[in-house]
């Protein structure tokens, strides 16, 4: 039996200890935790930084008309596909005269991105009169040389075992000093899709892929999720069906989501047979997922409102259905989008479940329908941590900064909704 | 203008019983949605392993310890027929979860308690949704942030004491799954705690107990139930967690204890055998299938302990 006569102040003294002692140790357990979050947005901002930046080489680029357009008919499609990469070429060996020798000429040329010659064919394919015309322009260095400007190549490392050999980093120096050779923005990350060339990748088809498929999974989960929180907390008696609906909703809430992807491949892809790798699969597997959690939020939301609002609509001689439709569910709408709001959100980060329908592939071109073949951003930052390529790394965390951006966007929205529109009854 | 003949106005409820029929049917119709995703899951499931377990006998697949799918491309091959055996991947995906509760555990529980006993209510306000920002992060995100960060860390680390880890490690993925667990416990077990009435908590510190003492005491032992109902729900999420795994674990099956070897999971292995070319009946793909099928069930059964421990603790102190 223990001692309850011991208050001397050697025991107090051990008590307080230890209380002290407990208290530290939860204060420790939440900024660990707190620490984590840090360490987690600091590590990933940092290396993602870099990508919203690109190195852009500034060149004087002659448009021959004779090796451009020798006909002189300036059809635009005709321009679009000529070959610019003599004029380039040109352009740089009247920047560097002093290479002489095939394969210097060569690697001087891989300064550029390999993409820098379809810039230029955009460019003469918009506006042929630029042909016969000579222009400054700035033209996307290639993954080295960028990875370079950032300071992320060793140089210290033997010339053998870099990519960038001493002859290259020599020119980049000399672009430096005449100030033809900077950072600019990053416009291709925004506003291309996927590419095997980091310096040409972007992230708008992985964007655009999400958001289409987020649209589908909006437009079934949504009314399917209301209709069904509006049965059960308006309309159904308790039963045993209304059991079973309410174990299998809070069931299917904690069922892994690749189990949902497996799903998605053996029934729609198997026995309906949708198209592969589309955001119309992807949204629907999505919307499976999201469906409980919009349920769950949307009975919470009718739970609150109060029933003397439905006792004076039935009294003044609403039917029931009248009732719920005009008066339950208009007030409870704030609460629910707020709850689809965050299930979207879930379902903007969710990667497992695509991969298993195919949206994984390598896919270059902007969705442009819900038939197309997309991958979203998620997926595409697996893929991208998944390649060897060195310059992916940045664009890998630079896609994860977009999507967290997007993801507080969603949960800030939902915030506002909440505080601004739902009514503390 | 003439009041409506009684007639018409019967008429017109009778119509307006019909459309609220109507209605209603449409509403139970959505609520079916629910069943006939869990069906269409077991179904899928059960159909595909079904198959599956024609070609592989399911005593081999549940104490098979062997695991390497490869089915032969030709019938004189070396090695030709796969071994499917569940047991190295149930074993790596025990390892990493347990693993990531062991992190998980004390940290979401301390925090919890720390948040609901001790911290004043204006530090409550901002760390508690900064807490479940971790649950909101995606999982791909933790992935990269195990393979980029933790991996490299832990290896560099091993080496510095004389270890030899490779670069995917049960502990990397362990231990950024028990980060992002941590909010799971936190902000469950907080809910049962701030749910223990307030009359005991006053008694204890009433009679003099510090309020230490009263937790320990106290307020645990009456939210036990409830604690362990979350534990569950997270060591749910962990076996069923694939992006961070996929990312971090490896591939390798074997039967191991150590936490510094790769290992792989159930979840590695569906999202390895169904990416890339397929053909829809080879073994390969259904062993997936048949992997999945379990993965629901033990989830399921997790699932269903927890939400029966949850309920009943919370009509205990409603």
């Amino acid at each position: 039996m223990p001692d309850y006569t011991l208050t001397t102040s050697e025991n107090l003294q051990r008590r307080h200890a230890a209380e002290a002692r407990f208290r530290w140790i939860g204060r420790l357990a939440v900024l660990l935790s707190l620490g984590f979050l840090v360490l987690m947005f600091f590590s990933i901002s940092t290396r993602g930084m870099g990508a919203f930046g690109q190195t852009h080489i500034q060149l004087e680029i002659h448009f021959d008309e004779a090796m451009l357009d020798p006909n002189k008919q300036r059809d635009p499609q005709q321009l679009a596909r000529a070959n610019y990469k003599p004029i380039v070429n040109q352009a740089l060996f009247e920047l560097f005269p002093e290479v002489q020798t095939r394969r210097a000429q060569r690697s001087l040329y891989r300064l550029l991105s390999s993409g820098a010659v379809f810039d230029l064919a955009n460019m003469a394919g918009q506006n042929p009169d630029l042909v016969g015309s000579t222009q400054l322009l700035w033209l996307p260095a290639s993954a080295e040389v960028d990875l370079f400007m950032k300071g992320k190549v060793d140089v210290s490392l033997e010339e053998k075992l870099r990519r960038l050999k001493n002859n290259e980093i020599a020119w980049i120096n000399q672009l430096k000093v005449k100030r033809q050779i900077r950072k600019k923005f990053n416009t291709a990350f925004f506003t291309k899709g996927d590419s095997r060339e980091p310096e040409l990748s972007g992230i708008l088809g992985a964007m655009i892929g999400s958001f289409l498929s987020l649209l589908v999974c909006f437009s079934i989960a949504f009314p399917v999720g209301v209709l069904t929180a509006v049965y059960l907390e308006e309309f159904a008696k308790k039963t045993r069906f209304t059991d079973l609906i309410e174990i299998n909703i809070n069931n299917l809430a904690a069922v892994p989501s690749i189990v949902f992807g497996l799903l998605g491949l053996s029934i729609f892809l198997g026995v309906f047979h949708m198209p592969r790798s589309t955001p119309l699969v992807g949204g629907l597997v999505l919307a499976l997922m999201t469906l409980p959690t919009i349920i769950i939020a949307a009975r919470a939301a009718l739970r609150s409102v109060p029933n003397t609002i439905r006792e004076a609509a039935l009294g003044l001689g609403a039917s029931k259905v009248q009732t719920t439709f005009h008066h339950a569910v208009p007030l409870a709408m704030p609460g629910m989008l707020t709850g689809t709001i965050l299930g979207m959100a879930g379902a903007l980060g969710e990667t497992a479940p695509l991969l298993m329908i195919g949206m994984v592939a390598f896919i270059v071109d902007v969705p442009q329908g819900i038939t197309d073949v997309a991958t979203s951003l998620p997926v595409q930052i697996f893929l991208w941590a998944d390649s060897p390529e060195k310059g992916f790394v940045e664009r890998t965390s630079a896609a994860i900064m977009v999507l967290l951006a997007f993801l507080v966007l969603m949960n800030l929205f939902a915030v506002f909704l909440r505080r601004k529109l739902e009514k503390q009854w | 203008m003439e009041p409506p003949k009684t007639m018409e106005l019967r008429r017109t409820g009778k119509l307006v019983k019909l459309q609220e029929q109507i209605i209603i049917i449409a509403l139970m119709l959505c609520s079916l949605a629910a069943i006939l995703v869990t069906v269409g899951i077991v179904a899928s499931l059960a159909f595909e392993a079904f198959q599956f377990f024609q070609k592989i006998p399911v005593s081999e697949f549940l104490f098979g310890l062997e695991w390497s799918p490869q089915t032969a491309i030709r019938d004189d091959q070396v090695g030709a027929s796969g071994k499917f055996g569940i047991l190295p991947l149930l074993g790596g995906t025990l390892m990493i979860s347990t693993i990531a509760m062991a992190v998980a555990t004390p940290l979401g529980l301390y925090s919890a308690i720390y948040l609901s006993e001790y911290a004043k209510p204006r530090t409550r306000v901002w760390v508690k949704p900064m807490l479940e920002l971790l649950a909101g992060i995606p999982t791909v995100v933790y992935g990269f942030f195990a393979a980029l960060v933790v991996a490299p860390l832990i290896r560099s680390t091993g080496s510095g004491i004389g270890f030899e880890i490779s670069s995917e490690s049960a502990l990397a993925a362990g231990l950024v799954m028990g980060i992002m667990l941590i909010p799971f416990i936190s902000s469950l077990s907080d809910d049962v705690l701030c749910a223990v009435p307030k009359t005991m908590r006053e008694a204890s510190l009433g009679l003099g107990a510090t309020r230490s003492e009263t937790v320990k005491n106290v307020i645990l032992p009456a939210a036990n139930a409830g604690i362990i109902g979350s534990l569950l729900l997270a060591a749910s999420r962990a076996i069923g967690e694939t992006m961070i795994v996929v990312m971090a674990a490896g591939l390798s099956a074997k039967l191991t204890l150590n936490p510094l070897e790769a290992v792989t999971t159930m979840t590695v292995q569906i999202v390895t055998l169904l990416t890339g070319d397929q053909e829809f009946d080879s073994a390969k793909t259904l062993a997936a299938f048949a992997i999945a099928l379990f993965l629901f069930v033990l989830t399921m059964i997790l699932n269903v302990i927890s939400l029966k421990i949850v309920d009943r603790y919370k009509t205990i102190y409603a």
